[in-house]
C-alpha cells in the first residue's frame, strides 16, 4: 500500500512535468494545426539555462542565504528565455509558410528541432551536465511514503502555472483572442485580431511553460543531456493527444495520466522498467486508433485527423 | 546598393544580432564559471556560413552573379537538350559502364562512400514509394531497415543460412512488419500518423534494446556471416564448388549496386504502373481517389509494404557488409536522415532521390573537419529548403494538368 502511493506521488510529478510540456503543444496545435517538433528542444534548452544559471549563481555564492530565490529567479528568467528563443523559431521557419502546404511546415519544424537539438550538442557537449542538488536535498515522510520537497515543489509549481495559464487562456483579452483565432483564424481577423501576434504569443507561452518543465527536469533528475527533449516531447505530444488536441484542460489531464501510466507500468509490470518509454505511445495509438478527438476533445473535423 | 537590398540585409543582421542574444546563454559553463570561448567560435562558424549563403541568395537575386552564372545556365540547358534528344541508351551505357569500373578507379576510401551512399539510395527510393508517390508521411521508416539487419543477422548466426537465401526472407518479414505497423495506423492522416510512425519506431528501437534473449539488447549481434559465393573449381580433376565468402569492399560493392539498380528499376515500374497511379491519386486527394473507386485502404497498406521490402533489403545487406548489428544503427535521426534525401531530392522523383542521397551522405565526407557540424547544417538546410525551394532539387515531372495548376 505503502509502495503503491509512494508510486502515485512520483507519478504525479512526472505527470506535472508531462502536462506542462504537453500544454505547449496543445495550444499551438489548437492555434495553426502544427506539431512543433522544436518544442521538445525548447524544453531542453530550459533545462540548460537552469543549469548555467544555477551553477553561475551558486558558484558566486548567490545561492547560500535564500536557496528558493534563487531557484524562482533561474525558474523565471528561463521561461522569459525560452518564450523569446522559440517566438524567433516561429518567426524564421514557421511563418513564412503560413501559407505552404503542412508537411512543408512539418519538414521545417523537424528541420529546427535538429537544429536547435545540435546546437546544444556543440555549445555543451555531448556529456550529461550536472546540477548543483545541494539546496533541493531533503524530504520528509508522510504516512509512511517519502516525499522529497523537489517533488513538493514541482507539483506546486506546476499547479501554479496551470491556473495561471488557465487565467491567461480564460479570463483575459489575449486569452480570448487566442481561443478566438484557434477557432477561425479569418473570422478573427476580419473581427480586428492580430492574427501573427496571437500566435506569437501562443508560442511564447508554451515555451516558457516548456521551460519551467525543463529546470524541474534537471533538478530532479540531477542532470541534463542534448537530446533530453525528444522522448519527453513525444511523450507530451501523446498526453496532448490523449486529452483532445487543442484543448487546454485535456493537455493537462492527458499530461497526469501518461506521468502515471508510466511510473505505474514501470512498477507492477514484470521488465515494465526496461519497456518505460513503450508505453506512453502505445497509449497515444490505441487513443489515435479508437477515440482520435481524445477524452476532452470536441469533434474534428476529417481533414485534421 | 538599391533600397531593397539595403533593406534585406538589415534585416539579415537584426535576424543574426537576434540570434546571438538568444543564443549566448547556450554557451559554456565549467565548474561555476561562464567561458565562451569555444563555444562562442561555434555560433561564430554558424553566423558566417549563413552570411555567406545570404550574400550569395542575394547577389543571386541582384543579378551580380549574372556574368558568370548565364554562361553555366545556357551550358545546363544545351546539354539538357542534347541529353534530352539522345536516346537513352546513350546515358545509360556510360552511367552503367563508370558504375561498374568504380571499384578498379577508386580506392578503399571511395568504395567505402560509394557503398554508403547506395545504401541510402535504397532507403530513400524505398521511403519515396510512402511518401513521395503515396502522400503518407513516415517518420519511423529506419524500423524497416533495422527489421531486415537484425533477421539477417539472427537468421545468420543462429542457423547459417547464406545471404542469398535470407535476402527475400529479410525482404518479406520487413514488408510484414510494414503491413502490421500500416494496419492500424492508416486510418490517420497527416500530421498524426506521422507522429504515430514515429512512435513506432522507436518502439522497435527500444524493443531491440532491450529484448536481451534474442537481440543482445545494446550489445548487438556479433559474428554475421558475410556474403558468400560458390566458384565452381576444376582442382582435383572433377568439377566441385567452393565457398568463397565475399569480404572485398569491391564486391560488396557490386552486391549493393545490384540490389540499388534493382530497387531503382522497381521503383520506376511502380511509379508508372496502375498501383503508381492509385498511389498519385492518393496523394493528391483522398476523398476523391475513393470516390473514383481506388481502394485506398489496400493501396496504403501496399505503399507500406512495398516500401518496407526495400528498406529490409537494404538492411540485410547493411548487416552482411558490417557483420554487427546494434540498436544505435536505427535511431530517429537516421530516419529523419533518409527523409531529408526525399524532401531535399523532390519527393516521388526518382533521379532527386538519388541526388538527395548523394548531397547528404557524400558531400559532408568532402568536408570532413567540419563533422560535427554536419547534423546542424543539415537541420537548418531542411528548414532553409522549405522556405526557398519546398518542390526540392529535382521536382518529380508531373502527369496531367491539375485543376489549381492554372490559378
Amino acid at each position: 500500500m505503502d509502495y503503491l502511493i509512494q508510486q502515485i506521488v512520483n507519478g504525479l510529478t512526472l505527470g506535472g512535468v508531462y502536462a506542462l510540456v504537453a500544454l505547449g503543444y496543445t495550444m499551438v496545435y489548437g492555434i495553426i494545426s502544427l506539431i512543433n517538433f522544436a518544442h521538445g528542444e525548447i524544453f531542453a534548452a530550459g533545462g540548460y539555462l537552469g543549469v548555467i544559471l544555477l551553477s553561475y549563481m551558486a558558484s558566486q555564492g548567490l545561492m547560500d542565504a535564500h536557496p528558493w530565490f534563487g531557484l524562482a529567479f533561474a525558474l523565471i528568467l528561463a521561461m522569459g528565455y525560452c518564450a523569446m528563443l522559440a517566438m524567433a523559431v516561429e518567426k524564421v521557419a514557421y511563418k513564412p509558410l503560413r501559407q505552404s502546404s503542412r508537411l512543408s511546415v512539418l519538414l521545417s519544424a523537424l528541420g529546427m528541432s535538429i537544429f536547435l537539438q545540435n546546437g546544444l550538442m556543440l555549445t555543451q557537449g555531448v556529456y550529461d551536465k550536472a546540477y548543483p542538488t545541494e539546496f533541493t536535498h531533503g524530504g520528509f515522510e508522510l504516512l509512511g511514503v517519502r516525499v522529497s520537497f523537489m517533488q513538493i515543489g514541482i507539483i506546486a509549481v506546476t499547479t501554479v502555472l496551470l491556473i495561471l495559464l488557465n487565467a491567461l487562456v480564460f479570463k483575459t483579452r489575449i486569452g480570448k483572442a487566442m481561443r478566438a483565432t484557434a477557432q477561425d483564424k479569418v473570422m478573427s481577423a476580419l473581427v480586428g485580431i492580430h492574427s501573427d501576434k496571437v500566435i506569437s504569443a501562443t508560442f511564447a507561452i508554451g515555451a516558457a511553460l516548456a521551460a519551467a518543465a525543463g529546470i524541474m527536469v534537471g533538478l530532479y533528475y540531477g542532470s541534463v543531456r542534448y537530446d533530453m527533449g525528444f522522448v519527453p516531447g513525444i511523450k507530451a505530444f501523446a498526453a496532448a493527444v490523449l486529452g483532445g488536441i487543442g484543448n487546454i484542460t485535456g493537455a493537462m489531464i492527458g499530461g497526469f495520466i501518461i506521468g502515471m501510466v508510466e511510473i505505474l507500468a514501470a512498477a507492477y509490470i514484470p521488465h515494465g522498467g526496461e519497456y518505460k518509454d513503450v508505453f506512453a505511445f502505445v497509449i497515444l495509438i490505441l487513443v489515435l486508433y479508437f477515440m482520435p478527438t481524445g477524452i476532452m476533445g470536441e469533434n474534428v473535423d476529417d481533414t485534421r485527423v | 546598393m538599391t533600397r531593397g537590398s539595403r533593406k534585406s540585409w538589415q534585416y539579415f543582421g537584426l535576424g543574426l544580432a537576434w540570434f546571438y542574444l538568444l543564443l549566448w546563454p547556450l554557451m559554456g559553463i565549467t565548474d561555476g564559471e561562464l567561458h565562451f570561448k569555444e563555444t562562442s567560435l561555434v555560433w561564430l562558424r554558424v553566423a558566417v556560413a549563413a552570411a555567406v549563403c545570404f550574400a550569395l541568395y542575394r547577389l543571386g537575386r541582384r543579378g551580380t552573379l549574372d556574368p558568370a552564372l548565364r554562361p553555366l545556365a545556357a551550358a545546363r540547358d544545351a546539354v539538357a537538350g542534347a541529353l534530352g534528344r539522345a536516346p537513352r541508351w546513350m546515358l545509360l551505357v556510360p552511367l552503367a559502364a563508370f558504375a561498374l569500373a568504380y571499384p578498379a578507379l577508386t580506392n578503399r576510401y571511395a568504395q567505402d562512400v560509394a557503398i554508403n551512399v547506395l545504401v541510402y539510395i535504397c532507403l530513400g527510393l524505398g521511403l519515396n514509394v510512402v511518401v513521395g508517390l503515396c502522400g503518407l508521411l513516415d517518420l519511423g521508416y529506419i524500423a524497416f531497415y533495422g527489421v531486415g539487419a537484425y533477421t539477417y543477422a539472427l537468421l545468420s548466426v543462429h542457423y547459417s543460412l547464406p545471404f542469398w537465401v535470407c535476402l527475400p526472407i529479410c525482404a518479406l518479414f520487413a514488408a510484414i512488419a510494414g503491413c502490421l505497423i500500416g494496419y492500424p495506423t492508416l486510418r490517420m492522416r497527416g500530421d498524426y500518423l506521422a507522429i504515430v510512425t514515429l512512435g513506432f519506431g522507436e518502439i522497435v528501437r527500444i524493443v531491440l534494446n532491450n529484448w536481451m534473449q534474442l537481440t543482445g539488447g545494446p550489445n548487438g549481434i556479433l559474428g554475421i556471416k558475410s556474403p558468400g559465393v560458390y566458384l565452381p573449381t576444376f582442382a582435383d580433376g572433377s568439377l566441385s564448388f567452393e565457398y568463397l565468402a565475399i569480404r572485398k569492399l569491391e564486391y560488396l560493392y557490386y552486391i549493393i549496386l545490384a540490389l540499388a539498380v534493382f530497387t531503382i528499376i522497381a521503383v520506376y515500374r511502380i511509379n508508372f504502373s496502375r498501383i503508381g497511379r492509385a498511389f498519385e491519386a492518393i496523394r493528391e486527394d483522398e476523398t476523391a481517389a475513393e470516390l473514383m473507386g481506388v481502394d485506398t485502404f489496400r493501396f496504403k497498406l501496399l505503399a507500406y509494404g512495398l516500401g518496407a521490402v526495400f528498406g529490409g533489403l537494404a538492411g540485410a545487406f547493411f548487416a552482411a557488409r558490417m557483420r554487427f548489428v546494434s540498436p544505435e544503427s536505427f535511431t530517429f535521426i537516421e530516419s529523419a536522415m533518409v527523409l531529408a534525401m526525399v524532401v531535399l531530392g523532390g519527393m516521388g522523383s526518382i533521379p532527386g532521390v538519388i541526388l538527395g542521397a548523394l548531397a547528404l551522405i557524400a558531400l559532408p565526407e568532402m568536408f570532413r573537419g567540419f563533422e560535427l557540424y554536419r547534423m546542424l547544417a543539415f537541420g537548418g538546410a531542411m528548414a532553409v529548403m522549405m522556405l526557398v525551394r519546398p518542390a526540392g532539387l529535382w521536382p518529380a515531372a508531373r502527369l496531367g494538368k491539375r485543376s489549381d495548376d492554372s490559378e
